[in-house]
């Protein structure tokens, strides 16, 4: 699809706007309709979305397979580590009091954390799936 | 001070451990943290029996959010005896894997095959610990999926077949049992399962109340491998990698009976799932000829894995005939044969695991003569034998024994027959293989010998286990009583 002038050109247009989109999504789901699941689905759609019309290789230049590896384990182990946070703190495990003085910030910087622990997991977890689908055989 | 984490600790160490697997990718590096992690949940979850085996009921709340808002955990005498079988088979197979796995699984792929493994673990354990219905099928998510991808790393390619079909009804059962919880939801408004328990004890009967049962029963009928739900069973245990073999046979059935028992007997009142809906003379046919059909399919397998596996959703049906007597004997049996059985198929496997890492086939006509070329890999499997058929001084013999007295004790008398036919149909099946092992003389030129140590020692931990705990039931009836009684009582 590289020949097609309207595609190559609307998708660099669109792509940046889909990233800063994700992140949006990510940063106010907090306050509003969102969240890291639906946030790394949107940032996931923006590169592939690029890839389909570029082909996988350009995938490639930004992750390679280790770096999709490193950043599936990343996110869990943040949100896991948000929880073995609030246990060194003395409280429950993912009880966000550990996180401030003040209960309602700690609530805030908890679920900011976690949430963004989500959202690179599933966002490296996408790619990963297209890649694996888009035909790369070796790992 | 890290006592009172226990509970959440259990589930969280091998959720924690799996992405540190994935970073690790060296074979064993990642083996070593996957079987550290499986000791320490050992240990966790003997300290848990341990605070629970007085009758004390562990709460914990996550977040600090109370249930039954918040997601509760929740250990009582019921799944701390789940939890250290799951565990303690954990360790075992892991002892076994490392050999094992590295003959059987590509190189670079050891490092996500014990990623997958620890995720299972932690799917099945939070199965146990929760007590929140939702979290619940989020659990049972994680281990499926972990194990579709555990099951698909087998040698054969038919394995990726083999979990594709595991996969398609995997996935029907855990839809089902969402639908279920989601009508739950519907008419009560909460997901806690003790909070479930007290609203539709006071909601009475109603048409989603009973779609909700029926939808559970046959999801959770799905993972269990319940007759004739159990057709993605065979391939999938045939097929898999042998340590995974041992895990899932001795562990995945197990937790989707705990589910079962948790549901029919403490969310559902015991007097509504057998007394206003008909469910017990249902699991009781059902069971009845799962035993004995499937039995009987066992004889005329050529592939002794495969017939291992009829035999496991033979096993299953000893263990929810138990649960169809509605007793408190009824299901002591069947706490007491799900241990049991795990112990049994854990060595059996094992057993197997030992022969296809030498030969590299479990076909009966590859086995001639192995008992004089593998003695001690035979004689494991001959114990493993004598008790699933159910021979005294085994722990086969403790719980067959507590089911036939629970059947008299109801007066169902068919029943008993059937319980004594099953077994007389698994010394068919056994002889076939122990007449290959001991009586065949072996090909001229054969030259295996017998399995390295690595893979003994945890074969004979399992053996061993099957006689001690058929000699000195201490610890198995104990713990199974006071586990029917706990579901028998809050149901009462």
């Amino acid at each position: 699809m590289k020949d097609n002038a309207v595609l190559r050109v609307v998708t660099k247009i669109i792509v940046p706007v889909i990233l800063v989109f994700s992140l949006y999504v990510q940063f106010h789901g907090d306050y509003g309709p969102g969240g890291g699941f639906q946030a790394g689905v949107i940032f996931a759609a923006g590169f592939i979305l690029y890839a389909l019309v570029f082909g996988v290789e350009a995938i490639e230049r930004v992750f390679s397979a280790a770096t999709l590896r490193i950043m599936t384990a990343l996110g869990l182990l943040l949100f896991a580590g948000v929880g073995f946070w609030s246990l060194i703190g003395g409280e429950r495990y993912l009880d966000y009091d550990a996180f401030a003085q003040e209960p309602l910030v700690g609530q805030h910087v908890g679920i900011f954390l976690v949430e963004l622990g989500v959202g690179i997991t599933v966002a490296a977890v996408m790619i990963t799936v297209f890649v694996a689908f888009a035909g790369r055989t070796s790992d | 001070m890290i006592r009172e984490h226990l509970p959440v600790l259990q589930v969280v160490l091998p959720l924690v451990a799996a992405p540190l697997c994935l970073l690790l990718m060296r074979s064993v590096w990642a083996w070593l943290l996957a079987f550290i992690v499986s000791l320490a949940a050992l240990v966790i979850s003997i300290v848990l029996l341990r605070e629970v085996y007085a009758g004390e009921v562990l709460s914990y709340a996550i977040g600090g959010w109370a249930a039954p808002w918040g997601i509760e955990y929740r250990v009582d005498a019921v799944n701390a005896f789940i939890l250290i079988i799951v565990t303690a088979i954990s360790v075992v197979a892991l002892m076994f894997a490392k050999t094992s796995v590295a003959q059987e699984v590509a190189g670079d792929k050891q490092g996500l095959f014990y990623t997958a493994w620890l995720l299972c673990l932690t799917g099945l354990l939070g199965i146990a610990v929760t007590g929140d219905a939702f979290n619940l099928f989020v659990f049972l998510e994680i281990s499926s999926l972990s194990s579709y991808v555990l099951i698909g790393l087998g040698q054969d390619r038919r394995a990726l077949t083999a979990s594709f079909q595991y996969l398609v009804m995997g996935t029907i059962g855990a839809t089902f049992i969402l639908i279920g919880i989601g009508l739950l939801y519907m008419v009560t408004g909460t997901l806690n399962m003790m909070d479930l328990a007290a609203r539709l004890a006071v909601l009475g009967d109603s048409r989603t109340v009973q779609t909700a049962l029926a939808f559970l029963t046959v999801g959770i009928g799905l993972k269990l491998a319940l007759f004739p739900l159990h057709l993605w069973l065979p391939n999938a245990y045939t097929y898999a990698p042998s340590a995974v073999t041992v895990f899932l046979a001795a562990t995945a059935t197990k937790v989707a009976v705990y589910m079962l028992l948790r549901f029919l007997f403490q969310v559902f009142d015991a007097s509504f799932t057998f007394g206003a809906m008909p469910l017990g003379g249902f699991l009781a046919v059902l069971a009845a000829v799962g035993i004995l059909s499937t039995s009987t399919v066992s004889i005329f397998q050529d592939n002794i894995k495969r017939m291992l596996a009829y035999s496991s959703v033979a096993q299953v049906g000893y263990m929810v005939l138990g649960i169809s007597l509605v007793s408190s004997a009824g299901l002591t049996a069947a706490l007491l044969h799900l241990f049991n059985h795990a112990l049994m198929k854990g060595t059996l496997f094992l057993a197997l695991g030992c022969v296809a890492y030498r030969l590299g086939s479990v076909r009966l006509g590859a086995i001639a003569g192995l008992g004089q070329r593998m003695p001690w890999t035979m004689a494991a499997f001959l114990v493993g034998a004598l008790s699933l058929i159910g021979i005294p001084l085994t722990a086969g013999f403790v719980s067959k024994w507590y089911l036939i007295l629970a059947a008299v004790e109801r007066g169902w008398w068919p029943l008993v027959v059937v319980v004594i036919a099953g077994s007389l149909l698994a010394i068919i099946y056994v002889w076939r293989v122990v007449e290959m092992a001991y009586l065949r003389p072996p090909p001229e030129k054969l030259s295996v010998t017998e399995a390295p140590l690595s893979l003994l020692v945890p074969t004979w931990l399992l053996a061993g286990a099957n006689v001690y705990f058929g000699v000195d039931t201490q610890f198995s009836v104990g713990m199974a009583r006071q586990a029917a009684a706990l579901l028998t009582g809050s149901s009462g």
